[in-house]
């Protein structure tokens, strides 16, 4: 009840907040008289969006698969390297290093090569998704796995305990909040990537539409497509923050289910 | 699977040997048997190597180095022959009492006997917690999960790590008696500082002091003593004094 409606108060402030903004916005265009082609006023980005409203959802819809499938690639390949991180010491030797090597290159230094390389389509996109959100996930999860209690470990060791079977039943169910909170992070890192590999090269997508419609001087449409992308993302890390917390809910509080 | 109430298998404990950490000795050159069959208290003051001997033991990294041998007569493998017990509970919050209980089996990838866990979850007194996660259960109920747990794995010797340090003082004696009743027929090493657990749990004592280890003479059987026991607290009183004898490095 009370969590309800701290949520709902929560809500009236962000929406306070947003209309602040374009009320500031708005004041911005008024009083220093900025060119539309620079600065177009909120009223006639709005209006750039209901005119444009199937352009826009047509390459938002290409953005948002590629997000999609970015993360689920990414995070999939997230787990399964920390797994392979924590199972094998030799794999810790080889991977640690050109894990964090990879990470020295900026991820943006290599859309250009991606697209090369992949193409101008969504494959190059969603390699751009998943490079942005596998280091996040993988170090998350991994870093999860190391830091099971010594405790549990100790008392493992004592039953006698296989080493998988420690790592099924003991050090993955102890690192999921550390999984979790990676998996966050990825969700705000994947539109960014998308839109980088769109903006690099490309033909469809909410990035291609704002550099067609900025080629164009049709700002307008530019911004329309920049609160698009924004509300995809928000609304995508709203959606993964939910669930997510409804899943830790369920993992550590609830007092009668078999999820061991 | 052994019946234990019908075949109690008893194991001694002997070690030989000496801990050093980092170059400082901890213990010296101590012999030590671990009757079998009965209570054991090590008793020491924090740093004196009780648990360290006791980790040596269950075969868990001490981080201290230890030369000398750790054997058990008859002669069997000591590892798969102890269950452990600390004080924190280690229970995993993710798993619900039951599923803690079994933990042991499922670890070791055999079928966990459901009926048998559940016998002894009502031997503890927590048959109506059996479906509860440990956050819905006190200090006291949780530690019974694991005493539950502990008793389930079935070994002759139980190592015992301060287990009841952690509990208010009348849950601490609840727990005492509870372990004291379940634990009857095994090889019991419990470590402590207190020396009130280990007089009234207790059939041998051995104070861990200066680097090295002095057998106390104990009281007879039956254990645990009753809580308002004379001798007891003679006994008690005596062990404090001698402990409060030795030189104290830490202050």
């Amino acid at each position: 009840m009370n969590q309800n409606k701290s949520r709902y108060s929560s809500l009236i402030y962000s929406l306070a907040a947003l209309a602040g903004l374009i009320v500031v916005w708005q004041g911005v265009v008024l009083f220093t008289g900025v060119p539309r082609f620079i600065l177009p006023p909120p009223a006639l980005v709005f209006s750039a969006f209901v005119e444009n409203w199937r352009l826009i959802t047509d390459h938002g819809l290409v953005t948002f698969i590629e997000v999609i499938l970015g993360l689920i690639i990414g995070i999939i390949l997230g787990i399964a390297t920390a797994l392979q991180l924590e199972i094998s010491p030799t794999a810790r030797l080889f991977l640690r290093p050109i894990l964090v090597f990879s990470q020295a290159i900026p991820v943006f230094a290599l859309a250009p090569v991606l697209t090369l390389w992949l193409g101008y389509g969504l494959i190059s996109k969603v390699t751009m998704a998943v490079l942005i959100i596998y280091f996040p996930v993988t170090s998350a999860f991994f870093d999860g796995l190391r830091k099971t209690p010594s405790g549990l470990l100790d008392l493992a060791k004592v039953m006698q305990a296989t080493n998988l079977r420690t790592l099924f039943y003991l050090k993955i169910p102890a690192a999921m909040p550390s999984l979790l909170s990676g998996i966050r992070l990825a969700a705000v890192y994947a539109p960014i990537g998308a839109t980088i590999g769109e903006w690099v090269g490309s033909s469809e997508g909410l990035g291609y539409l704002m550099l067609l419609a900025n080629g164009r001087v049709k700002t307008d449409l530019m911004f329309a497509a920049l609160f698009t992308l924004g509300a995809l993302s928000i609304a995508l890390y709203g959606i993964i923050n939910v669930t997510i917390n409804k899943f830790l809910f369920i993992y550590e509080n609830s007092s009668n289910n078999n999820a061991f | 699977m052994v019946n234990l109430k019908h075949q109690p298998i008893y194991n001694e404990v002997h070690i030989n040997g000496s801990v050093t950490l980092s170059g400082t000795a901890i213990l010296d050159n101590i012999n030590l048997t671990i009757k079998a069959g009965q209570w054991t208290a090590l008793l020491g003051q924090s740093g004196s190597g009780k648990s360290t001997l006791l980790r040596l033991i269950a075969g868990l990294d001490t981080g201290a180095d230890f030369t000398g041998s750790i054997t058990c007569s008859p002669q069997v493998n000591l590892s798969g022959n102890v269950s452990y017990m600390a004080q924190d509970d280690l229970l995993l919050d993710w798993a619900n009492v039951l599923q803690n209980v079994c933990l042991g089996a499922r670890l070791r990838g055999q079928g966990s006997d459901e009926i048998k866990a559940r016998r002894i979850i009502q031997k503890v007194g927590l048959k109506q917690h059996a479906h509860k996660r440990p956050q819905s259960l006190s200090g006291g109920q949780r530690q019974r999960v694991a005493l539950a747990r502990t008793l389930m794995e079935q070994k002759s010797i139980i190592l015992l790590d301060e287990p009841f340090s952690a509990l208010d003082a009348r849950t601490r004696t609840d727990m005492q008696d509870l372990a004291a009743e379940q634990f009857k027929e095994r090889t019991v090493i419990l470590v402590t500082h207190d020396p009130g657990e280990a007089v009234r749990l207790c059939q041998s004592i051995y104070l861990l002091q200066d680097c090295s280890i002095n057998s106390i003479n104990a009281l007879s059987p039956p254990f645990p003593k009753s809580i308002n026991d004379k001798a007891m607290f003679a006994l008690q009183s005596a062990l404090m004094t001698q402990i409060r004898q030795s030189e104290r490095a830490d202050i």
